[in-house]
């Protein structure tokens, strides 16, 4: 067992867990943080993208051990930052969300994107959500979203 | 509210309302549900595509700590049902037991396990001793019904509950055969007559989430479904089945789903989570792996289609006849209506007076198909599109001006839709509304076709441009059934209670849309619950294109018999008669004077001949109105490596009136982004023992972002008479084209024709250098 000391959205977490336990089962099961979605559990889809250090990452490839004094944030924490309200709300209203499975993953790219690049252009749009898998939308409004975001965040 | 403009809430832009639990990551989906006590369950899998089972001696597993139960077909209810979760009875053989002695596939379920957690589920699995006598595998369809084959289904219970021609021991599990006018007198009419053969591939459906159950026993020990179904109420009908107890012993909860395409219209993790919870009296999770969706659960039935056309040289479409081999794999799911929905789904489309549509379904050991967005309307409108591609250059007529030709109109039918139906004949129709011209000229247009076609360019990449046309439909005609049911609250708000199965679709924010329209209220102050087998009315759930046009219909009519209610009520507040009372903006508002819901929701909740203000609705329908769409697509051609890279898309398609227009965009390119992908790089790879040996997303080829073309998508607004405000369906219809466009496109560019997809580098190159 191993125990880490990292913060999610802001709290400090301690846990106390198999080394080789994913972040994303320490969200889920460990504290109930189950906006974060499994969608192949491999990397490959991004349903699982969380923030760490600011870096979106798939949480299903993150492991405890490297944990230790990391901030993560995941969708739960986006209301109440300015970037991630903006891009919610751009989301509904673009029509970029169907399901929804993939969003949370996408909304975390998306917002280490505008940090990054507060008026990116589509293909640095495209660039920056290229690990994220969606297989509802065609992703055109998707990308309208984060624009839309973007452009009001600037105004 | 029934004219054909000044919607108010129908038509026009709305957040949907469920938007803001999925963007926060509040909405629960399946798997977001953690119960107390709640066991982990796995399933083993066989190694053997086809093989009985000698010996099972699951004891080892058992005695593992940690195991709660480990199920083998002799724990489980020797029931024969079929997993297709159709209307009753469903016209697909029943040809399968929960767990088996004999297995048909690599991935079938051999036995079950529930455990304390994961893993400890996992490793019990390896403890299971089995014993295995292989048999003779089929993989090859063309080889199912030749004398000798290995019989798949020797099963003495297998039985098909409608009147169909099937024949196990010939592995045969569909057949259609319609003949309509005079073959040999169309094809002698013909100028030019073109045979060929078409052949599209195995495809999963890629939901993002896994198929997942978790059922549990509630305090009056009846069984609890929670689960990502497309069909609520199918599913509670056949676990009843499955597991031998009383439909009203069982409850089916649908959550918020990640997406189905068709892969979650079957039961598919339901039945065995529900054994486990009945063995253990504890909750169970039963989550699929993404393997074990790829491998296990459902796909797009492979399928070769011959197909012959006569035609004159004025683009007089003479004859037409299809014959169809559909591969169904190890289960009959769906075999049967996929088959006659491969026909029925595209020959409408095209006037053409002597039609024969010959085709079979057969089982093999490879995977099971099942229903996937298109239903047959794929596999056939890869051969019909190409072949009128092949056919205008025959004779000498530009493509677009043969589709315009030949598309069916407004005002006319099609003998198939009486010939041919759900796996039996079907109904005749009228088309009420078509938009085809339209589309057709805005592809066209948005293509460039004119300064494009033929013009290839030189050196080492080419450029193409190709066209396809299709439809779909809108429901099964006299078959699905909707319904809901709307009650007032206090302050003039409205529950709307329906079994019409959001599955990210966002049919709950339509049928709110269409209530609020006729209340004359705002889409927000419609609450919808959907989908929960003991609180909501019936609806066959979320496929064939139904919800928007029979849902939404349930649903109009819903609110229509509630504002009746409201107008009698307001009448005698407003002292004046209820026909002349409207309900605009909230109030109900007559030629002297106007009441708020609200006031006439409290008088008749608490003041005077009180009453509960609500009403139940069912729609139906004699109709399935096709939507019809049309597409033209840019490709660029490497040829020295073979690669096809597509430039630019239009779509353009008539959905009657688009109930919902960002969401309606919204099914146009996801269903044309899957199109692209299948076209080009999904594919099953498998072993010569059966097994798939791609099942993961990169792998297997589905797109990524870094993939897409420029997309332009646009809604041709016409008005469907039958449909709810005008509208039609619109989910289905566009995954159709991408494969023949493209092959299309790729023809122009290079001049070879592909008629085998997918349309990998791979394929091209060989195909440009063995000209």
């Amino acid at each position: 067992m191993l125990k880490v000391i990292f913060s999610v959205n802001g709290k400090r977490i301690s846990v106390e867990t198999a080394p080789t336990t994913t972040l994303l089962d320490i969200l889920r099961d460990g504290m109930g943080l189950t906006g974060t979605k499994e969608g192949c559990g491999k990397g490959e889809c991004g349903a699982c993208t969380v923030l760490m250090d600011g870096k979106p990452v798939t949480s299903c490839l993150v492991i405890a051990a490297q944990l230790e004094g990391r901030r993560i944030v995941t969708v739960e924490g986006l209301a109440g930052d300015r970037i991630g309200k903006a891009l919610q709300d751009a989301f509904v209203e673009a029509g970029a969300v169907q399901c929804g499975y993939c969003i949370p993953g996408f909304l975390m790219s998306a917002r280490a994107l505008l940090e990054e690049n507060p008026d990116p252009t589509l293909r640095e749009i495209k660039e920056g959500l290229s690990g994220n898998i969606c297989r509802c939308t065609g992703y055109v409004k998707i990308f309208d979203a984060v624009l839309l975001a973007a452009r009001r965040l600037r105004a | 509210m029934s004219g054909r403009t000044g919607f108010r809430e129908v038509n026009q832009v709305r957040r949907r309302v469920d938007g803001i639990g999925l963007v926060t990551g509040r909405a629960l989906f399946t798997d977001d549900y953690n119960l107390p006590g709640m066991l982990s369950a796995k399933v083993l899998r066989s190694p053997h595509p086809h093989a009985r089972i000698v010996s099972i001696d699951p004891s080892a597993a058992r005695a593992l700590p940690g195991v709660r139960a480990v199920l083998t077909w002799k724990d489980v209810p020797r029931v024969i049902i079929t997993e297709a979760g159709q209307g009753c009875p469903e016209p697909s053989p029943y040809d399968k037991f929960i767990l088996d002695n004999k297995v048909r596939f690599v991935g079938d379920e051999v036995a079950v396990v529930a455990a304390d957690t994961t893993e400890i589920a996992e490793k019990a699995l390896g403890m299971i001793a089995v014993e295995y006598e292989q048999l003779p595998p089929i993989f090859d369809p063309r080889d199912s019904m030749k004398p000798g084959a290995p019989v798949i289904h020797d099963e003495p219970e297998w039985r098909i509950p409608i009147p169909v021609e099937m024949d196990p021991k010939k592995n045969m599990c569909g057949r259609a055969d319609v003949t309509i006018g005079d073959m040999e007198k169309g094809f002698a009419e013909a100028d030019v007559v073109l045979e060929h053969e078409y052949e599209n591939h195995y495809a999963q459906h890629v939901a993002n989430e896994p198929h997942t159950s978790i059922c549990y026993l509630d305090p009056d020990n009846r069984l609890v479904v929670i689960t990502s179904t497309q069909v609520p109420f199918h599913a509670r009908r056949i676990v009843a089945r499955a597991l031998d107890i009383p439909v009203k012993r069982v409850r089916v909860i649908k959550p918020r789903v990640g997406g189905g395409f068709g892969s979650k219209q079957d039961i598919v993790t339901e039945p065995l989570c529900a054994a486990l919870a009945l063995a253990t009296g504890r909750p169970v999770r039963l989550q699929l792996t993404r393997e074990e969706v790829f491998t296990a659960s459902r796909t797009r039935h492979h399928c070769i289609t011959a197909l012959k056309t006569g035609i004159r040289k004025d683009g007089t479409l003479t004859a037409i006849e299809m014959n169809v081999l559909q591969n169904a794999g190890p289960y009959g799911t769906h075999g049967l209506t996929v088959l006659t929905n491969t026909g029925s789904k595209v020959l409408p489309l095209f006037r053409c007076d002597n039609i024969r549509f010959n085709a079979w379904s057969v089982y093999t050991n490879l995977s099971q198909g099942g229903a996937y967005r298109g239903y047959g309307g794929t596999q056939s409108a890869l051969a019909v599109n190409i072949q009128m591609d092949e056919m205008a250059r025959a004779i000498g007529m530009d493509l677009p001006d043969l589709f315009r030709k030949l598309h069916i109109r407004k005002g006319e039918g099609s003998p198939v839709f009486a010939a041919l139906g759900e796996g039996a004949e079907g109904h005749a129709m009228t088309i009420n509304s078509c938009g085809m011209a339209e589309c057709i000229d805005i592809v066209a247009r948005e293509i460039g076709w004119a300064a494009k076609r033929g013009r290839p360019g030189k050196g080492k990449t080419r450029r193409g441009v190709g066209m396809a046309i299709m439809m779909q439909g809108s429901s099964i005609t006299k078959i699905d059934m909707a319904s809901c049911s709307i009650k007032m609250n206090d302050d003039g708000s409205f529950n709307l209670l329906c079994g019409a199965t959001d599955i990210g679709t966002g049919s709950d924010t339509m049928m709110a849309k269409i209530a609020a329209e006729v209340l004359g209220v705002k889409t927000s102050d419609v609450i919808v619950y959907s989908s929960d087998t003991d609180l909501t009315p019936f609806d066959v759930g979320a496929y064939a294109s139904s919800t928007t046009y029979l849902s939404g219909m349930a649903a109009k009519r819903c609110a229509e018999e509630v504002a009746a209610r409201i107008r009698s009520v307001a009448a005698e507040v407003l002292e004046e008669p209820a026909e002349g009372i409207r309900l605009e903006g909230g109030k109900a508002v007559g030629a002297k004077g106007e009441a708020a819901l609200s006031r006439i929701a409290l008088r008749t909740l608490y003041e005077k001949d009180q009453q509960q203000i609500a009403a139940f609705a069912s729609a139906f329908s004699d109709q399935s109105p096709p939507p019809f769409a049309a597409h033209a697509v840019e490709v660029e051609v490497d040829t020295e490596t073979g690669k096809v890279r597509v430039v630019k898309y239009v779509t353009a398609t008539d959905c009657g009136v688009a109930i919902n227009p960002l969401l309606a965009e919204g099914q146009v390119e996801g269903a044309l982004l899957n199109g692209i992908s299948y076209a080009l790089s999904e594919r099953y790879i498998y072993n010569e023992r059966g097994r798939m040996l791609n099942p993961s997303f990169g792998v297997y080829g589905v797109w990524f972002i870094r993939d897409l073309p420029e997309i332009r998508t646009f809604l041709v607004p016409t008005y469907e008479p039958t449909g709810p405000f005008g509208a039609k369906s619109i989910a289905e219809v566009n995954i159709n084209g991408p494969m023949p466009a493209i092959s299309n496109a790729v023809f122009d560019a290079v001049g070879i024709r592909l008629r085998k997809p997918p349309f990998t580098p791979e394929a091209v190159f060989t195909a440009l250098n063995s000209r």
